[in-house]
């Protein structure tokens, strides 16, 4: 049953990846831009722990833990960088 | 299996279904949605129900299936929940800085246009003149 369900979760994924590319090569600013990249982000993290849920694997965590915290920096410095013209003032 | 495996199964992969619909759902809002406001609205759902949901599931699973003691899927919740808002708040603010910046605003969306700034204080990127202050660097 979990098989079925891991399943249907990569199918889901893929679909919003497919989605969050979309947006971000429509735009049409750089905002919508910056969230299909935070977006993308997040579905990748849960395509990670899907993985390791698929392979009984539990070191994919750490992977999942690491694109978590350097995903919200990339928003940030873009977001630093549109607001200020500077990342690290 | 026991029927305490069953149950477990069940709850998983409940769960894991749960997630990944969110999943979907937010980024399919992300792209209907018409302007940067609302799209700002979608990702939520796949952030908090979404990635919770799956987390959840994958902490579940490696308890009941696998037998091992895994709290850590709460650390990436955790730090999410706590980083969803920061980042949400910066990327609106690249919205107001923008609609400030370009004066040509084709589609606007049902809520409308946010307010202009108050000249009274500083609000977002948004600074009140001070004409007081040598260092002023306000539009006047």
């Amino acid at each position: 049953m979990i098989g079925y369900a891991v399943i249907f979760a990569f199918v889901c994924l893929s679909l919003a990846l497919t989605l969050n590319l979309w947006r971000l090569l429509k735009g049409p600013t750089v905002g919508d831009r910056i969230v299909a990249l935070d977006t993308m982000v997040i579905n990748a993290i849960a395509a990670i722990i899907l993985i390791g849920i698929a392979t009984v694997n539990d070191t994919y965590y750490e992977a999942a833990l690491l694109l978590a915290m350097v995903g919200f920096i990339g928003t940030v410095a873009y977001c630093k960088f549109l607001l200020r013209g500077d990342i690290v003032e | 299996m026991t029927g305490s495996g069953i149950l477990s199964d069940i709850v998983i992969s409940a769960l894991i279904v749960l997630g990944a619909s969110f999943a979907l759902i937010g980024s399919w809002g992300m792209v209907r949605l018409p302007t940067l406001m609302e799209r700002l609205h979608g990702p939520t759902k796949a952030t908090t129900l979404g990635l919770g949901g799956i987390l959840v599931g994958s902490m579940l699973y490696f308890q009941f299936n696998a037998g091992v003691w895994a709290l850590h899927e709460l650390l990436i919740s955790l730090f999410l929940f706590i980083t969803a808002p920061i980042s949400a708040n910066m990327i609106a603010k690249v919205h107001l800085h923008h609609l400030r910046t370009h004066a040509k605003q084709d589609i606007v969306g049902p809520a409308g246009q946010p307010p202009k700034a108050s000249q009274a204080s500083d609000w977002a990127t948004y600074e009140a003149p001070h004409p007081d202050s040598i260092a002023a660097t306000s539009e006047s």
